[in-house]
Order: C-alpha cells, then structure tokens, then sequence
C-alpha cells in the first residue's frame, strides 16, 4: 500500500521528493516488509485469529447465538463418551490408510506406464488428470448416481459381466460397503496427482542408471526395485505426506454421497464438525472435533519442513 | 509378426485402459444421464450406458429457466475472478520478497507462509463463520472473496517463489546498474520473464476457488448468493425425490468453465502439479 502513497504524493511537481522515496524504496529493509504486509496482514486476521479461536471454542460451551465461558477440556473428554465420535475416530484412520496406500500403489503404476512410449501422450495425460480439476463436489454427485440404490450403474455392470449377483450391494446403505464407496471416490480424486507428480520424479532419474543396472544382469523387478524405488523415495514421501493431510481433512466427498451415514459409518472430522457444530449448533464440539485433524497437520508439516530445509534452502 | 518393440507398446496401452476408463467413465456417465429422457433413465430394463430412445435437451432447458443456476453461475465466477486477481497480486509481491530479498523476519515468514498452504479449509470453517458474521458478510458472496485467499495466498506465494528463484539475479542487475529501480526491475524485467509461473498461479487459483465447496456453505445460504457447487448440490435436491437429469446436468455445466481452462492450459496444469508439491 505504502507503494501506491507514495506514487500519487509525489508524481507531477517535487522531483526531489520522489528520488527520496524512490530511493528509501530501494533498500530490501522497507521494501521487503513492505511488499509481505498484506499477506501477513491476511494470515494474521484470517489464519491465526481464527485458529486461535478455534482453540478458545473447543475449550468453551459455546451454541450458537448464546453467550458462552469457559468449561475446560470438557467438549475433548465429552467426545470420547460419544459414539459418534469414536466411530468418527476410527473411520478417518481405515479412510485416510487404504485411500492413501491404493493411491501410493496405483500412482506408482501408472506413473511407470505413462512413463513408456505412448502414442497420444498429452492426450492420455489430460484423460488421467481430469478428475483432479473438476469441482469435486460435482462429480462426487456423478458419483452419487453411480451408487444410486436402484438404478446403479456399477451394480448393473457387474451383474452383466457376472462379477456381482444381483440385485447387487446397495453401496451407500450398507456399512462397509459405503466405506468402500468413499474410498474409491477419494481414489478416483486423488490418483492423478499422485501419477503425475510420481512421473515427475520418474523422468528425474538418469538413464543411465538403469543401463549400469541392466548391464549388471539386473531384470526389470530388481531394476524397479534397487533403482527406480530408492531414488523416487524423496518424491513419494512428500506426496504422501501431503495427501495425508488432505485425505484426513476431506469433507467433499463424504458429504456429498453419504453424509457420514449409514449410521456415522462414513463420517469424518470434518463432516462430523460441520453437523455437531452448525446443524445441532454445539459449536465448541464442533471446533473439539476439528481440531482433532491439528496434530495430524503438525506431523505432516514436522516433516515437509525438514524435506523442503534439506532440498531448497 | 509383430516386432517385439511394439507388442510392448501395445501392451503398455492395453494396461493403461483400465485407468482411462476408471478416470473418464463417470463423466461419460454423468453426461449421458443428463441428456437422457426421463422415460429411459427411470426404466429399469433400459441400458443405462447408451441413449436408446433418443437425447433430449430438456434438463438442461429446466436447469437453465427454471432454477437459478445461471445465478449460481454468475456468484462464481464474481468470486472466483476477485479472489484470483486479489490472491495473485498479495502472493507475487510476497513471493518476490522471499525469493530476492533479506529482511528481518523473513525466513518465519516464509515458514509461515509453507504452513498456511498445508491448512485444510476444514480445519477453521467454524471460527471463519464467526468471523465472517462480525464483518457482517453472513450469507452474502462477499465473504468467499474475502475468505479464499486464506487458501490461494499462500499456494500462489509458494508457486511464484519457485518461479521467481529461477530468473537468474543478474538479469535484474543489470536492470538496476542502468538506473531501474527495485519496483520497475520487477515489472519490466522479472515479471515478464516469470510470465508462465504467472498464468500457471491463475490457473490454479482460479480452479481452486471455483472448486471451492465447504466455506461456500458454511458461508452462504440463500439462492441469491451462494455458488454454482453448492447450488447444485443443495438447492436441486429437494425432499426424497431426486431430479436425476437435472442434477447431472448441473453438475456438467458446473464444471464447464474449468473443462475449457483445463483443454487450453493443459500442459501448465501438469507443470504446476508438480512445482505446487514438489519444489
């Protein structure tokens, strides 16, 4: 903002003035501070105040559109005497382990085949990433007629190709079944940006590695697996790490199609958190809740952090 | 006979059908839902994966005058252009102090920064709302331009820092030797030069915002203000009966805007995936 200032206070008529602060300008020490203000300013206001408070409600009786004090660690002990909860607890656990690792394995796959030569490359690359840029609460809903009870599309298939027997799992009713449905839609979601950062770390790797590799008598498993595996490590943790947090904290694609149900079986803390919170009103649950997906977030960014320190700076 | 070489290649291909039809079937699907007359889509002998007894337009007719999708619409791409511009001003002038300059604080700052961009959205959405009511925003769109760059400030600072940390140093020397100063260096010389880390920040800025789906709920409530997503997952289902056709068309043309973006840009989506998580 200083920028603009001092721009209009000194353009037409005082030269002299405007060499003064252009130089003043010049020096990192004033600049610098100057062009981090406003992001500072947001995530001060709009990232830490809010935290903050996130902590003061979880600590509170707060409800909506009443006065609240303080009540200690009540709302964290009273969570564990629900049900609701611990199935929530557990649910984000199962959900957050088998997304991430059929995505890690899958990714790995795929990465490899596109990794080969490929006729129509940046076609078959575009087809991939597609679901990673569309409003995933959109196509969740795509995905929510897919697994509609009676008209399903997935069951139908499998019936004709004899793989299920009819009339098929009803998916988003039935408990793990609707587990597996969320599952596969986080999957779905998530495999692209798994892939293609995998190929980025794929392509990274010197040829001549595997030459070396080949011509010690190594065949493709033990070459994939000295080779292409260990040196892709660096890559695959930080896309682990970082899919692990978002996976944890998805909201989308539980509330679309199954809004935690059947009977809290698919919730997740933030799905939770939105329905204790503003749907009954409880709030300072409702912040308990999310603040339970906090040491999560603290893990992943422990160790990003020491990654990044190591390779950037 | 084929040569060994290319039944490789087919095969290679062979394997990667699966995964194109994992990835591409539920667009497929949703289309041709939405173009389906309402007689074939709730017959339960028809063929639910081909249109037998013709398409029809009108879902998207209904969607169209019938609902307020094209308010929706309009309330996205408002929010989604301010939060873009404003986001992508904030984070270039962020990201230029990190890559290039030393002052005091920085460093936290930058850590700071890094760690924003790993905060879920769903880990502060309750004492957002809060704050979202004193500044008197409730239920207006409004409060998503103000909110979103929580999320794209410190994604298009992390993107541009990378980008900006490319340019070579000398280059805004020489700039400066000839008597530029630091803010016209900026301009005329790195700015353009980052040009490609530029549009790929707007990109996913853009995509990010117009994917934007639990703050827009939790925000804004009424028909007038809230976006396409949360239209047309709340407001086109009503009670127990689901308008199938409808639905699937709202959730095509919802995502129309980004489909077009995607086929233009594609090559910069896929650099920027992995410079966003990568670098």
């Amino acid at each position: 903002m200083a920028i603009g200032t001092a721009r209009v206070a000194t353009t037409p008529y005082r030269p002299g003035l405007r060499d003064r602060l252009g130089e003043w300008l010049d020096r990192e020490t004033i600049l610098g501070p100057a062009f981090v203000t406003p992001a500072l300013l947001l995530l001060v206001f709009l990232v830490a105040y809010p935290f903050v408070m996130a902590i003061y409600l979880s600590l509170s009786n707060a409800f909506i559109g009443r006065p609240s004090h303080l009540i200690g660690l009540r709302n964290f002990i009273n969570l564990w005497q629900s049900d609701a909860f611990r199935q929530t607890f557990q649910n984000a656990f199962v959900f957050t382990g088998f997304a991430v690792a059929i995505k890690v394995v899958l990714g790995i796959w795929l990465a490899l085949l596109l990794n080969e030569q490929l006729w129509f490359k940046r076609l078959i690359r575009g087809a991939v990433l597609l679901p990673w840029v569309i409003p995933t609460a959109l196509s969740t809903l795509g995905w929510w007629w897919m697994f509609n009870s009676l008209y399903s599309v997935v069951n139908w298939t499998g019936i004709h190709m004899g793989l299920l027997d009819p009339p098929g799992p009803n998916w988003l009713g039935q408990k793990y079944y609707a587990m597996a449905a969320v599952v596969a839609v986080n999957v779905w979601r998530g495999l692209p940006f798994f892939a293609i950062t995998i190929l980025a770390g794929l392509v990274a790797i010197p040829k001549e590695l595997y030459e070396a590799a080949h011509t010690d008598g190594a065949g493709p498993v033990a070459r994939f697996w000295y080779v292409t595996l260990p040196l892709l490590s660096p890559v695959l943790a930080i896309v682990v790490l970082f899919s692990t947090i978002f996976t944890f904290s998805d909201f989308n694609i539980v509330f679309v199609l199954t809004h935690g149900g059947p009977i809290n079986s698919t919730h997740l803390f933030a799905t939770l958190a939105r329905q204790v919170g503003l749907e009954t009103g409880r709030l300072g649950e409702g912040a308990a809740i999310s603040l339970y997906l906090f040491p999560v977030l603290v893990m992943v960014v422990y160790a990003q952090l020491r990654f990044v320190r190591n390779r950037a700076y | 006979m084929l040569s060994r070489a290319l039944t490789k290649k087919l095969a290679m291909h062979a394997m990667l059908v699966p995964f194109l039809i994992f990835a591409l079937f539920p667009f497929y699907h949703m289309t041709l839902t939405s173009l389906k007359q309402n007689r074939e889509l709730y017959d339960r002998s028809a063929v639910p994966l081909l249109i037998r007894q013709g398409p029809t337009l009108e879902h998207y007719q209904k969607l169209l005058f019938e609902s307020s999708f094209l308010t929706w619409t309009k309330n996205s791409l408002l929010v989604t252009m301010l939060a873009t511009s404003v986001s992508l001003v904030i984070g270039t002038a962020a990201a230029y102090a990190l890559a290039r300059m030393k002052f005091f604080g920085v460093g936290s700052f930058g850590t700071g920064i890094f760690v924003t961009y790993l905060v879920p959205t769903s880990l502060l959405f309750l004492p957002l709302a809060q704050v979202v009511n004193w500044l008197g925003l409730a239920d207006s769109k409004w409060s998503l331009v103000v909110t979103y760059p929580t999320f794209l400030v410190p994604f298009c600072t992390w993107l541009l820092m990378g980008y900006f940390r490319t340019v070579p140093k000398e280059v805004e020397e020489c700039a400066m030797v000839d008597g530029a100063t630091r803010i016209q260096a900026l301009i005329r010389i790195v700015l353009p030069i980052a040009i490609p880390g530029l549009v790929c920040a707007a990109l996913f800025a853009f995509t990010l915002s117009w994917n934007e789906f639990i703050y827009a709920l939790t925000f804004t409530s009424s028909s007038e203000e809230i976006t396409a997503s949360v239209g047309v997952t709340s407001e086109l289902i009503r009670g127990d009966i689901y308008f199938w056709g409808q639905l699937m068309a709202g959730a095509v043309l919802g995502s129309v805007p980004i489909v077009i973006l995607y086929v233009f840009f594609l090559d910069y989506y896929v650099s920027g995936l992995t410079a966003g998580a990568v670098k």
